[in-house]
């Protein structure tokens, strides 16, 4: 009867207990209170504005900057705009960012790989620097090595000379720097042709060998054209480059490359700091490869250097893409404490940019979209690259 | 007879003969270890000789060499510095340390207004022993206590302005204290609010999902400097005029938001691997939501990612030393501050020496929690193999 | 609605947060009882914090200055120290009530970053400091092409850089500091070969560094630098209180009161000096700018006439000994010049 009642009984629960329109009346009243915080910010901020005078808008982007930047990949002076300031910096961050990627990739896999080793020493040395550096703040390392190590190299005097005349000092690494003649166009298409060259020739003997089973020292090939046809490129042009050696000049080495110590240390620091984590991703990866991967290769016949190559470090890959990618992503922001040293980056150049022009939010909506985009660029890149090497279910 | 006569066959276990020598004692270890192939013969002679180098030399400007009393530079400079020590000289300068310990630890705090300090500190330690071992009785009261309770107190006992205690401004704050503060506060905030968050973004109300998402990708794709800068910045322009933030709690709430962001991709993370069938279970049962989530999912779901949620911890107590950046000073920042912004022990040692003590400190800290967060991680394990 | 909002805020902020109701700045200072005040977070001279944590300095007195015309009492000021990134932030959004952080007054400043100049407190210009030991034979800024130099960011002092290298025709390195100390350091390893900023600020840093008497500041003068204290825009009633503190503690040298004799001065029969000390019959010069008819007794009580915080701060009785020049009174040829207080 109980049950029949039940049964019987319509659908007659009281609205408010309803999920969907409890849902829909909550969410109803939290844009209802956002738009009015956010009412509430923008009406103070405009009121704030208004009462003292500022203007808004990105028109102050056109307007001279004034100051000069040292470090620097384009053309600028203190007649530049304040808008290509900005651009100077963003370069700065995405140089430092893209060199300290590479090193820190290298540097992680290296010691990765080591904490793996049978190798008791060398095991115990990788543990070491990756305990060591993950746990200390990377600003840290950045001021360790901007007014500990780098802040001792001698004076420009008494610069340490290094082979090929590069000269180390408390200025930075000095080093020579090729001058590209007319002619040297010749030597760039030639290192273009070796690529593309050596692309059709990994297709061509990967379809072969699909089809025949023949193998072709794809490697070899590809080095010889990437390196041989711009050798001879800059052979047959005659040796269109003269090098500009450092020169000891009044107060610095004038001529050829400086690398100022602001970038060496930034630079260093976010490597040595990123490492240690990429160290860590990479053995989690290696070993979350099953032991039976490497059983079954052995299995087949494969010998180990290329059964790693072939079975266990594209699984690996697997494990490891998704964590490095935040870890290149923790680099790059990261970046941004070059500020505490005087590397121009974007956030550096920015601070200055708001301080002579006042203009805040602009600015703070700058570096928002800027770090972002990177943000959003490299997710894309590595989600790609990650589609590209996931399991292939066939 | 004789064919039962079993006098061959022994009437003892043989004794073990002892392994070859080949393969015990400290040649083996070695030989294994270290040297079993070239390659890593090579290896391991490249690394010993690489530690011969640096062992002794670091070992040497740590301890040996290195300067332990002192009332000013002078102290730590060579003779063509115009100190006393031998030309080339170069080692640790510890009383600068020592000198500026108190700084390192306070920052300006009053003198003698320390005590309250180190009263909350003790207070502090108190509470969060007996939390962190296991074994130890009600974990309940004594987790309200540490969480709901002491904040209150350790607020009037900091700040004062009551019950007799002197108002100290917060400017006045600074060193080791400073970094606990804005950690202990970022990780009281960020826990709850990341829950939320995490909540929020797997919520099947699409507004609550949609906000959610935009904040959590909008803070970790902004580095931690921007976000201090919009709270040091922006802020005093989002509020009506005259209305003015304390410059810490512009910090606090920078980082609490950057930490909560992150907070919430860990415990999502949590919440993805809780399988539906408990979800379902929750349901069947007739749960509510928010007891669904407090009573079936959040309890499996945190267990899971505590490591992950002490890891956010660790890089929050890491990043606090950015507030340096907007011109705060914690434990790194007062460091510095003594580096860079003080003749009194200019010398080219102090701040490396400034700077390995800063580190040592920091190390402890993280290195501590990580340890912790691995022994948790092993003993909530235990029949939860799967 | 507001008022509901900042009720809730200021109550979650465990009343961390300082709230007031109207947008005049006096009302605001006398409601909260203190003036907020923005300055350098260390240069010797103008602000400094002692050895006991007490803010020092010309800057730092011409505050003490305003709060003791405001309240009658010196005390009555809170300091904020501020990187030269962030001084103007500051001051716009209200965090402090005055700025007076040894900042330029130039017309940028004064119109697009709005902000009031209510005065100079030290005229200065901009020049450059070597060390003369590691470079024998410079003697001149001319002769400075190829240096590296070091500066602080956001200052009108990086802006004088460049032109002054630009107009010369000469190369440089800038190596850009956040900080004032960040620089200083820097110069002191020697990452720069040059260290530029105010001659002021030089003299301060000169003493500084870890052997001051390597290095020596290079004669030229390459910019106009006159420092003074500055407000918000648009509350003229704070502007005109800020301003006349600074012609009170002018008019108060020009007619001899010091700290030591302003109660004996009360008592005088001069009528400049009675108008000037309130102790006319009816007068309303105090009450006309929203203060008490004492306020300048109380200027002179809390930190001396101009003078006297000159020679405190920067001149013979404090270690920059800087002498008076330019920033004497206007009697004595220099270019500090009260207006009239009647």
């Amino acid at each position: 009867m109980a049950q029949e009642a039940i049964h019987d009984a319509p659908a007659r629960a009281s609205l408010i207990y309803d999920p969907k329109v409890r849902g829909i009346v909550f969410q109803v009243v939290l844009v209802a209170l956002l738009v009015m915080g956010v009412w509430w910010i923008v009406d103070n901020t405009i009121e704030n504005l208004r009462r003292s005078n500022i203007s808004t808008g990105f028109a102050f982007l056109r307007g001279r900057a004034g100051f000069d930047i040292s470090d620097r990949l384009i053309e600028y002076s203190s007649d530049s705009s304040y808008g290509r300031a900005l651009l100077v910096g963003v370069l700065n961050t995405a140089a430092v960012a893209a060199a300290g990627i590479v090193t820190a990739t290298i540097l992680g896999f290296l010691v990765g790989v080591g904490r793996l080793s049978n190798n008791w020493l060398i095991r115990k040395l990788a543990t070491f620097y990756v305990e060591l550096f993950r746990n200390i703040p990377p600003l840290l390392v950045i001021l360790f090595w901007y007014q500990g190590v780098l802040a001792l190299l001698p004076n420009v005097r008494d610069s340490l000379s290094l082979p090929l005349g590069s000269y180390l000092n408390n200025r930075g690494f000095y080093f020579p720097r090729f001058v590209w003649e007319p002619g040297a166009g010749l030597v760039l298409a030639g290192f273009i042709a070796g690529i593309v060259l050596s692309w059709y020739v990994a297709r061509r003997a990967k379809a072969r060998q699909m089809a025949t089973g023949q193998q072709f020292p794809v490697l070899l090939t590809s080095l010889l054209l990437i390196i041989g046809l711009p050798l001879l490129a800059f052979l047959l042009a005659g040796l269109p480059v003269s090098i500009d050696y450092p020169q000891k000049g009044t107060f610095n080495l004038t001529g050829g490359t400086n690398v100022k110590p602001e970038f060496l240390s930034l630079y260093l620091a976010l490597s040595f700091y990123t490492a240690a984590f990429i160290a860590e991703i990479v053995r989690a990866g290696i070993m979350g490869v099953p032991k039976g991967q490497t059983e079954a290769y052995s299995a087949l016949g494969l010998r180990s250097n290329l059964g790693l190559r072939l079975v266990v470090i594209p699984q690996a890959m697997r494990i490891i893409i998704p964590p490095l990618t935040s870890q290149y992503l923790n680099l790059t922001k990261n970046s941004s404490l070059a500020v505490a040293i005087g590397y121009p980056d974007l956030y550096a150049i920015g601070g200055t940019v708001l301080n002579q022009t006042g203009q805040a939010i602009e600015v703070v909506v700058i570096f928002m979209v800027v770090y972002l985009g990177i943000s959003i660029v490299t997710s894309l890149f590595m989600n790609w690259f990650n589609t590209k090497m996931a399991l292939k279910e066939r | 007879m004789d064919e039962h006569d079993m006098s061959w066959v022994r009437t003892e276990m043989a004794l073990a003969e002892t392994a070859p020598r080949s393969q015990v004692g400290a040649g083996a270890w070695l030989r294994k270890n270290l040297f079993a192939t070239p390659v890593d013969a090579a290896f391991s002679l490249l690394a010993l000789l690489a530690l011969a180098w640096a062992v002794p030399q670091i070992l040497n400007w740590l301890f040996f060499d290195a300067i332990w009393t002192g009332a000013d530079r002078t102290a730590c400079l060579t003779t063509e510095q115009g100190g006393q020590l031998p030309a080339g000289w170069s080692g640790a300068c510890w009383p600068f340390v020592s000198g500026r310990f108190g700084q390192f630890m306070f920052g300006r705090y009053p003198l003698d207004e320390r005590w309250r300090v180190i009263l909350t500190g003790i207070l502090f330690i108190a509470l969060l022993a007996p939390l962190l071992i296991p074994r130890a009785p009600y974990k309940g009261l004594n987790a309200i206590l540490f969480f709901g309770v002491f904040p209150f107190v350790a607020f009037f006992l900091l700040v004062g302005g009551g019950f007799g205690l002197r108002y100290v401004e917060t400017p006045l704050w600074g060193g080791l204290m400073v970094t606990l503060v804005i950690s202990y506060v970022g990780i009281i905030v960020s826990l709850p609010l990341g829950i939320l968050l995490a909540l929020g973004r797997r919520s099947k109300m699409p507004i609550v999902k949609l906000l959610s998402v935009i904040f959590i990708e909008a803070v970790r794709g902004v580095p931690l400097v921007t976000v201090l800068f919009m709270a040091s910045f922006m802020l005093p322009l989002f509020v009506p005029p005259g209305m003015s933030f304390d410059k810490l709690l512009r910090a606090l709430i920078g980082v609490a938001l950057f930490a909560s962001a992150y907070m919430a991709e860990v415990v999502r993370g949590g919440l993805q691997a809780i399988p539906k069938g408990q979800y379902e279970g929750a349901d069947s049962l007739g749960l509510g939501y928010w007891q669904k989530m407090g009573f079936i999912i959040m309890p499996q779901a945190l267990r899971l990612v505590i490591p992950g949620i002490v890891n956010t911890f660790i890089g929050m107590f890491k990043d606090t030393t950015l507030v340096l950046i907007i011109s705060m000073f914690d434990l790194l920042g007062v460091v510095k501050q003594n580096i860079s912004g003080d003749p009194t022990w200019a010398t080219p040692q102090t701040a490396k020496t400034g700077y390995i003590f800063a580190a040592a400190i920091f190390w402890v800290f993280c290195f501590g929690m990580s340890r912790y967060s691995q022994y948790m991680e092993r003993r909530l394990d235990t029949g939860h193999k799967r | 609605m507001k008022q509901l909002a900042m009720g809730i805020l200021s109550a979650a902020a465990f009343g961390f947060v300082a709230t007031a109701a109207s947008a005049d700045t006096l009302d605001d200072v006398k409601a909260k009882g203190f003036v907020q005040c923005g300055v350098n977070s260390g240069l010797a001279g103008f602000s400094a914090p002692n050895d006991k944590g007490e803010w020092t300095g010309l800057d730092v007195d011409f505050c003490r200055a305003v709060a003791a015309a405001v309240f009658g009492d010196g005390t009555k000021v809170k300091f904020t120290g501020l990187s030269a990134k962030d001084r103007f932030t500051a001051l716009q959004s209200g965090e402090i009530d005055i700025l007076s952080r040894n900042t330029t007054w130039t017309i940028n400043r004064d119109t697009a970053l709005g902000l009031n100049f209510a005065g100079v407190t030290y005229y200065d210009g901009q020049g450059f400091m070597i060390n003369a030991k590691k470079l024998p034979g410079v003697n001149s800024a001319l002769q400075l092409s190829g240096a590296a130099i070091c500066v602080q960011a956001g200052t009108t002092t990086e802006l004088n850089l460049a032109d002054y290298f630009k107009a010369n025709k000469m190369e440089y390195n800038p190596v850009v500091f956040e900080k004032f100390e960040e620089a200083n350091a820097a110069y002191d390893a020697g990452r720069c070969d040059a260290y530029t900023t105010d001659q002021s600020g030089l003299y301060a840093v000169r003493l500084q560094m870890s052997a001051p008497d390597d290095h020596v500041v290079l004669p030229e003068i390459i910019s106009k630098e006159p420092l003074g204290p500055s407000v918000r825009q648009g509350d003229d009633k704070w502007f005109d209180i800020v301003k006349w503190t600074y012609y009170a503690l002018l008019n108060t040298e020009e007619a001899g009161v010091t700290q030591a004799n302003v109660e004996e001065m009360k008592g005088s029969d001069n009528p400049d000096t009675k108008r000037l000390l309130g102790t006319e019959a009816e007068t309303k010069i105090g009450t006309d700018l929203g203060l008490s008819n004492d306020w300048v007794v109380n200027i002179v009580k809390a930190t001396g006439n101009y003078g006297e915080i000159f020679e405190r701060n920067v001149g013979a009785g404090s270690p920059l000994k800087i002498a008076r020049g330019i920033n004497a009174l206007w009697t004595k040829g220099g270019l500090q010049y009260g207006m009239p207080i009647r």
